[in-house]
């Protein structure tokens, strides 16, 4: 039931190059989930989202210092080992100054034909954010058109709404979905489906998860007795280690991480003209921590999120050197605590150490059950 | 071996020493004086909070955690403070060393640490506005905090949505100070301060400008505590002065050909904010006839430049000198976003290659024979980019030195290892020590 996910994850670069062949149009690699993939749909582009491999390299040590996350490296790694060659473009949404390396990095040593840095605001709490906002999606907008030859119309850009928003309401869906005591899928599924949308032509993502959601409720639970654990953190698709904690008597039901929920819980509400509606969405998303400020929105989104998928204990992921994320993990154990939701923070680098991992998760695993006896 | 050239300190050094002292001393007694305090970033617009009145005093943390640094014991003091309050202690060590002073209720110039009555700050890096967010779960979530984002893209591609969103938020923030300080704002201040703040940018160009020279009238760790002064209140009349005051006597040396370093026989840049206790690396470098002339960090996070009519660098002119005179509010905040989002050390936000370039053209109008770069894991944002700069420079023909360290953490500081390395690295360039 869920096996084209796990092969379009797995698969990923064999799905865009059949795609692009299929086609004939054009794949454009971006990195960070800010980016406007609506405008994108409208263009007729294939939006791939660019993520590691979880393996060691040795190519990136050149270009970016070793005090940056190893997400970043990783990242960069691919484009450096050719792993993305059907890539007609790039383009970053601006986040964070680590994953900022990797696309300047690569626009330097792997030569595309378009790349585009889109100025994200930061200070979405202002006022000023959201016209800001659409006046850089009409220019990048801009950008699209003079670089693949096209018009985006109005009746573009509202189908673009129309597949994300598909695409997000589905995904929430399959969410709803693990708030049942015995969630009939996992965390490990749940990843690798979010992921996979990420990097296959939504359309077809809809259809394959429509009707997975069909056939889900008449799959069986997943063993109601297992520990329900929330995953936070900032961009973690480590199946390997996902695997390794549901193996152990757990089950992940609910994240708030950018390869998890915080790409796809908000819409596109479409009650103005498109641009300025796909920018509302941007700005009004649940924030990645580095545009979370002066007031920390996410924590109290994280907090509902525990109590309404019933969580009983939280893994803070923490990329190794992800400043934003570290700054906020003192702020968020607090709350997570008042709420009787205990945490386990583990710093995770391109490869984890599981036998590590795994003695400390027991451990985690063990609290909480006492927890629940006493 | 015989200096070659002639050297005397500073006259205006006690003055500059005085200026500083002054700052802190003002900040931590604001309130005996019925006046307020602000806490921010060096690079916040220091010329909008000096509207509320001439008694509104700033504590900015970069220059303040920098001054923890160079105390090494109360920096460690600091570190643990916060690695006990679960904060990671790879974050930014100036972030650290602020924080930990807050939690040790120890303020570095003497006396319990000044709460501040409100945040103005800015988000440069993804830390900045976080930063005085923890500062508020530290110290109380009654400080008011606003903060402008600046992240609009390299200047050159600067477009009018770009610039509104930034004066929009100055526009904003001004609203906001007068609600939460209940004071009214004085648009006449602003402008003043406006000024100042183009004024003693220009000023800090010219003078490293004048370090063309050779010999180099200054040395990178002396002008160190020259432009601390602009990331402490740059739109002061006091420091826009002394500025003017330094600039004429650096000309002075120039003419007379004084050195800073009298034995100069190598000339190097370096990179980033320095391992502040360990400011005795240029000394060291000193040794075999090498000065550090600079970096676009002191050049460029406080120097406001441009390009001149023969190709080179030199200081910006001000709107005063093009004749602009500010007569509104939303006059001189255009002017201000305007101005700071030019800083050459905020361009290589976007591009390594932004900042590459302008390097090559500092190694080659200075009349470099060599790079350090240090790889700081104390600062993400100055470090953004860093490898692709020694790459760019190598590529360019300059021989780049890399020392690893922390601006505000010495335990990720080996001061032998990096002492070996110069020697190394000096020796390759072709130069020995002099004999003592």
């Amino acid at each position: 039931m869920m096996d084209s996910f796990k092969e379009w994850y797995e698969g990923r670069h064999q799905y865009a190059r059949e795609w692009k062949k299929r086609t004939g149009k054009k794949v454009l690699g971006y990195f960070c989930t800010y980016v406007p993939e609506e405008i994108l749909i409208a263009a007729d582009v294939l939006p791939v989202r660019i993520l590691g491999s979880h393996e060691p390299q040795d190519v990136t040590e050149p270009h970016i210092f070793g005090m940056f996350c190893p997400f970043c490296r990783d990242c960069l790694a691919q484009g450096l080992q050719g792993r993305y060659e059907y890539l007609d473009g790039i383009m970053i949404s601006q986040s964070c100054l680590h994953i900022r390396q990797a696309y300047t990095s690569w626009k330097l040593h792997v030569p595309v034909e378009f790349s585009y840095y889109l100025p994200m605001p930061h200070h979405l709490q202002s006022r000023r954010a959201l016209p800001y906002l659409t006046g850089e999606l009409e220019a990048f907008k801009k950008a699209v058109e003079e670089w693949t030859g096209t018009t985006i119309t109005e009746e573009g850009l509202n189908r673009g709404i129309e597949v994300m928003n598909r695409s997000r309401r589905l995904t929430r869906a399959l969410y709803e979905l693990r708030r049942r005591p015995d969630p009939p899928v996992t965390g490990l599924e749940s990843m690798r489906v979010v992921a996979a949308s990420q990097m296959v032509d939504k359309r077809e993502y809809n259809e394959a998860l429509q009707e997975t959601i069909d056939r889900l409720p008449e799959r069986a639970g997943r063993d109601g007795s297992r520990v329900r654990l929330m995953m936070l953190g900032s961009e973690n698709d480590d199946v390997a280690f996902v695997g390794m904690v549901e193996s152990l008597g757990a089950i992940f039901v609910i994240d708030d991480h950018c390869t998890g929920s915080r790409y796809f819980w908000n819409e596109v509400l479409t009650d103005r003209k498109p641009m300025e509606s796909i920018a509302a969405r941007y700005v009004d998303r649940v924030p990645c921590p580095t545009k979370d400020w002066p007031e920390r929105k996410r924590i109290e989104h994280i907090r509902q999120l525990a109590k309404d998928w019933n969580v009983q204990g939280a893994i803070v992921v923490q990329q190794k050197f992800c400043d934003p994320h570290e700054i906020d993990i003192p702020a968020i154990i607090k709350a997570l605590k008042q709420d009787g939701v205990p945490a386990q923070v583990l710093e995770i680098d391109v490869t984890v150490p599981v036998g590590q991992f795994k003695t400390r998760i027991e451990a985690f695993l063990e609290i909480l059950k006492q927890e629940d006896l006493f | 071996m015989k200096p070659t050239y002639k050297t005397e300190p500073l006259r205006c050094w006690a003055k500059a020493k005085e200026i500083r002292q002054d700052y802190y001393k003002n900040y931590a007694l604001a309130h005996e004086k019925g006046g307020l305090r602000w806490a921010g970033g060096a690079w916040s617009f220091d010329a909008i909070p000096a509207g509320l009145g001439d008694d509104v005093y700033p504590l900015t943390g970069e220059p303040y955690a920098a001054a923890i640094a160079w105390d090494k014991e109360f920096a460690l003091q600091c570190h643990e403070a916060v690695e006990k309050a679960g904060y990671a202690r790879d974050l930014c060590s100036y972030m650290r060393n602020y924080w930990g002073s807050i939690i040790l209720n120890k303020y570095v110039f003497g006396g319990e640490f000044p709460k501040p009555d409100f945040i103005w700050q800015d988000h440069i890096c993804c830390s900045h506005a976080k930063w005085y967010q923890v500062v508020r779960d530290l110290e109380g979530k009654d400080i008011p905090m606003y903060c402008l984002d600046v992240s609009v893209g390299p200047y050159e591609e600067l477009t009018d949505n770009r610039l509104e969103y930034v004066v929009g938020q100055m526009h904003d923030g001004i609203a906001w100070l007068e609600k939460v300080t209940g004071r009214r704002f004085d648009d006449e201040k602003l402008i003043r301060a406006v000024s100042n703040h183009c004024r003693s940018t220009a000023l800090w160009a010219e003078v490293c400008a004048l370090n063309k020279a050779i010999p180099a009238p200054l040395d990178e760790k002396t002008m160190y505590s020259l432009y601390v002064l602009g990331t402490l209140q740059k739109s002061s009349g006091i420091v826009a002065d002394f500025t003017e005051e330094l600039r004429d006597e650096v000309k002075d040396r120039v003419a007379r050909g004084i050195a800073a370093v009298p034995n100069e026989r190598c000339r190097v840049m370096s990179d980033t904010q320095p391992p502040w206790a360990f400011l005795k690396i240029f000394r060291y470098l000193e040794q075999y006839g090498c000065v550090s002339v600079g970096s676009l960090y002191t050049f460029g996070l406080i120097g406001q430049w441009e390009v001149k009519a023969d190709g080179t660098w030199g200081a910006r002119t001000t709107p005063e000198q093009q004749g602009i005179v500010i007569r509104d509010r939303d006059q001189a905040l255009r002017i201000l976003a305007d101005w700071e989002l030019k800083k050459p050390e905020w361009q290589h936000f976007y591009s390594p290659q932004a900042k590459s370039e302008m390097m090559i053209r500092i190694a080659k109008e200075w009349t470099l024979d060599g790079v350090l770069l240090h790889y700081n894991r104390g600062c993400e944002g100055l470090s953004l980019g860093i490898a692709e700069n020694r790459l760019a420079m190598i590529k360019a023909g300059y021989p780049v030195i890399v020392f690893e360290g922390n601006m505000g953490d010495e335990r990720e500081f080996d001061e032998i290892q990096t002492l070996k390395r110069i020697d190394a690295f000096m020796e390759s360039l072709g130069f020995e020590k002099d004999s003592r």
